[in-house]
C-alpha cells in the first residue's frame, strides 16, 4: 500500500510541474491542482499508515500506543483541502478575469508589460 | 511567562475587518473604522512589544493543550520587533490608503482585505507552530491576491497571473517540507520538532528538507533564481498596497526562514555556503536590474530582491554579530522600503507618471516634500548618521573577518548600486527641469483638500522620522538587536520556554 502511493504522490508531482510547464492557463492551473493534491497525500503517507486501530487511546491503555493510527494528518490534509479549495476559487475567477481582458489562454501573452522598461 | 494577551493584536485586526463588513459601501465610515482599529492596533502592539523586552519570552498554548500537542503561540525578541514594525507600517499605509486609492477600490472591499492581511502577518510572526504558520501564510497570500487585483485593470491582471502562481507554488513546496518533517520527527510544534530533529539519524534527509523550506521561502522573500515574478508584479498595484507588499510580504518569507534556520535545522558547512553564493548572486542580480529601467516603481521592485541579499548575507555568515545587523536591517528596511513605495505613490498623484525620463522640477515646486524624500532615499543608501549605515558596517565587518571575500565584494557592489540608481532618480526626477509644462491636468496632488493632502504627507514623514530616530538612537536599537541576536543563536531558551511552560 505504501508503495502504491509512494508511486502515486511522485506521478502527481511529476505531472503536476509537466502541466504548469504548458502554455495554456487552464493547464498551469490544473497543474498546480495536481501538485498540491500530491503534497496532501505526501502528508498522509508520511503520517504513517495504519489500518484499522483506533486514533485515540487512553493513557491507561499504554500497551496498545504501538499500534494506534494517527489522527493528525488527517486534520493537516482537511485543512489543506479547504485552503486550496478557496485558492482554486479564486485563481479560477482570476483567470477569467485575464481571457475577458486579454482574450487570450496563452501565457506568453502576458508579458506586454514588461516589455516597457 | 504565559499570557492572553499575545492574540490581542490579531484579534484586534480580525475584528476591526469585521465591524468594516458592516458598512460595506460607506466610504468615511471605513476609512474612521480602519484608522481607528490600526491606532488601537498599533497600541496593542507596542505593549506586546513592551512586555517581551521586559517579562522575556511570552507563551500561550492555545485551549489549555500543553506544549507539542496544542497550537502555541510565541512572542521572543524577533517576533516582537515584526509585530512592532507591522503594526507601524500598517498603521502608516492605512493613513495613507485613505486618500490615495480612488472610491471604487474602497468600495471593492480593499480596507478589509487590508486588515485580514495584517492579521495574517501578526499571526504568522507569532505563532510556534509550522502548520499554523502555513495557515497564516495562506491568510496572508489569499489576502494579498485580492488587494493584487482589486481594480482589475489590465496590468494588474498580467502581475497577478504570475504572483499568484509563483505563491501557489511556494505554498505546495512548503506544504511538502511540513510533510517530510512530520513524517521523521513525528510533531508540528516548532520546539518540538527542534528536539526532535537532532535524534534523527538520516542527516542528508534532514538537510534535503531544510532545502525545501528554504526554496519555499525563498519564492517568497524573491532570493535569486527564485524573484522574477515579483519585478513583474510588485509595480501593478497602487502604490499604498506596494508599499505593504515591499514592506512586509518579502520580510514574512525571510522572518519564517530565519526561525526555521535557527530553531530547527542548525545549518551545516555546505547550507551555509547555499546561503552565500544566493546571496551574493541576489545581491548583484537584483542590483543590476536597477540600472536599466526608468520607471521608479520598477527600480523600487528590484531594490526589494537587492536588499533580500543583505539579510541572506546575514543568515550565511550565520554567527551572533551577523545576526544582530541582519535584525537592525531587517527594522531599517521594513521602514524604508514602505516609505520608498508610498512617496511613488505621490510623486504619481503630483505629475501623472513615475517614469524618471519624464519627471522633473519637483525639487522647485516642492521642496520641503523634497527635502523628506531626500532623508529617505539617504536612509535607503545608508548614508551615516541614518538607519541603513549601521546594519551595513556591522554586515562588511562580519564578512571581512570571516574572510568571505566575495561577499564582501558583492555587499559592497550592491550598495554602490544603489547609491547609483538612488541619484539617478534624485538628479532627474527632482534636480532636472521638467521636459514638459506641468499642466493642471497633469496634477492630481494640488485639487486634494487639505485633510487628503495631510493624509498623505503624514505617513511619509513619519516614516522618513522614524528612520532618522533610528540612525540617531543606533545604539539602543543595535541593543536591541543583540537581544534578537542572542536568543536566536540559543535555540534552546526558545525550546524550554514552549515545552518547559508546564510547571
Amino acid at each position: 500500500m505504501e508503495l502504491l502511493l509512494v508511486i502515486l504522490v511522485g506521478a502527481f508531482y511529476s505531472a503536476g510541474i509537466y502541466m504548469m510547464f504548458r502554455r495554456s492557463m487552464v493547464k498551469l492551473l490544473m497543474g498546480l491542482l495536481l501538485l498540491g493534491n500530491g503534497a496532501n497525500i505526501l502528508i498522509f503517507l508520511m503520517g504513517g499508515l495504519t489500518k484499522g486501530k483506533a486514533p485515540i487511546i487512553r493513557p491507561e491503555n499504554s500497551k496498545f500506543l504501538e499500534v494506534y493510527a494517527d489522527p493528525v494528518p488527517q486534520a493537516l490534509i482537511l485543512t489543506a483541502i479547504v485552503i486550496s479549495f478557496a485558492l482554486t476559487a479564486f485563481a479560477i475567477v482570476l483567470l477569467k478575469r485575464v481571457y475577458t481582458t486579454t482574450g487570450s489562454d496563452d501565457l506568453d501573452s502576458l508579458n506586454i508589460q514588461d516589455l516597457d522598461i | 511567562m504565559t499570557t492572553n494577551f499575545i492574540l490581542a493584536p490579531i484579534l484586534m485586526h480580525m475584528f476591526t475587518a469585521i465591524v468594516l463588513l458592516f458598512f460595506w459601501q460607506k466610504v468615511l465610515i471605513q476609512k474612521i473604522i480602519s484608522i481607528v482599529g490600526n491606532s488601537i492596533a498599533f497600541l496593542l502592539c507596542l505593549r506586546l512589544f513592551e512586555m517581551t523586552l521586559s517579562q522575556g519570552y511570552l507563551t500561550l498554548q492555545l485551549g489549555g493543550w500543553q506544549a507539542p500537542f496544542g497550537i502555541t503561540f510565541i512572542s521572543d525578541t524577533l517576533s516582537a520587533i515584526m509585530v512592532l514594525l507591522t503594526a507601524l507600517v500598517s498603521l502608516a499605509v492605512g493613513i495613507y490608503s485613505t486618500a490615495s486609492l480612488n472610491v471604487s477600490r474602497i468600495k471593492y472591499g480593499y480596507f478589509f482585505i487590508f486588515h485580514f492581511l495584517i492579521m495574517g502577518l501578526l499571526g504568522a510572526f507569532l505563532t510556534g507552530d509550522i502548520f499554523n504558520m502555513y495557515v497564516w501564510f495562506e491568510v496572508v497570500i489569499i489576502s494579498s491576491f485580492i488587494l493584487m487585483t482589486v481594480g482589475g485593470k489590465k496590468m494588474q491582471m498580467e502581475g497577478a497571473i504570475k504572483y499568484v502562481t509563483m505563491n501557489m507554488l511556494a505554498s505546495v513546496i512548503f506544504l511538502t517540507a511540513i510533510a517530510v518533517l512530520y513524517g521523521i520527527t513525528g510533531t508540528l510544534n516548532i520546539a518540538d520538532i527542534a528536539n526532535k530533529i537532532s535524534l534523527v539519524e538520516n542527516k542528508g534527509l534532514v538537510t534535503v528538507t531544510s532545502l525545501l523550506f528554504f526554496v519555499g521561502f525563498g519564492i517568497k522573500s524573491a532570493v535569486f533564481p527564485l524573484y522574477f515574478w515579483l519585478p513583474s508584479a510588485y509595480h501593478t498595484p497602487p502604490s499604498a498596497i506596494a508599499a505593504i507588499f515591499g514592506g512586509l510580504l518579502t520580510k514574512m518569507g525571510i522572518y519564517a526562514m530565519l526561525r526555521v534556520f535557527t530553531v530547527i535545522f542548525q545549518p551545516d558547512y555546505f547550507t551555509l555556503t547555499l546561503f552565500s553564493i544566493i546571496a551574493v548572486l541576489t545581491l548583484i542580480t537584483g542590483a543590476l536590474g536597477t540600472i536599466n529601467k526608468r520607471s521608479i516603481r520598477r527600480i523600487l521592485s528590484y531594490l526589494i530582491i537587492c536588499h533580500i541579499g543583505y539579510l541572506i548575507a546575514g543568515l550565511g555568515l550565520n554567527t551572533e554579530l551577523a545576526f544582530v545587523a541582519l535584525v537592525f536591517y531587517l527594522i531599517h528596511d521594513v521602514i524604508v522600503k514602505s516609505n520608498v513605495f508610498m512617496i511613488s505613490g505621490v510623486i504619481l498623484k503630483m505629475r501623472e507618471t513615475v517614469d524618471i525620463t519624464r519627471l522633473g522640477s519637483l525639487l522647485k515646486d516642492y521642496p520641503k516634500f523634497s527635502f523628506v524624500v531626500a532623508l529617505v532615499f539617504f536612509s535607503l543608501i545608508g548614508i551615516p548618521p541614518l538607519s541603513g549605515f549601521w546594519p551595513k558596517i556591522l554586515l562588511f565587518q562580519e564578512s571581512f573577518k570571516q574572510e568571505n571575500y566575495v561577499l564582501l565584494a558583492g555587499l559592497i557592489v550592491a550598495s554602490f548600486v544603489t547609491l547609483f540608481v538612488i541619484v539617478r532618480i534624485w538628479s532627474e526626477a527632482f534636480w532636472k527641469i521638467s521636459p514638459k509644462p506641468i499642466t493642471e491636468e497633469i496634477d492630481h496632488f494640488a485639487p486634494f483638500s487639505l485633510s487628503g493632502k495631510i493624509a498623505l504627507i503624514a505617513p511619509i514623514v513619519g516614516l522618513a522620522a522614524v528612520s532618522l530616530f533610528i540612525g540617531l538612537n543606533a545604539n539602543s536599537f543595535i541593543k536591541l538587536s543583540e537581544k534578537a541576536a542572542y536568543e536566536m543563536k540559543r535555540p534552546e531558551i526558545y525550546i524550554n520556554n514552549v515545552l518547559g511552560s508546564k510547571e
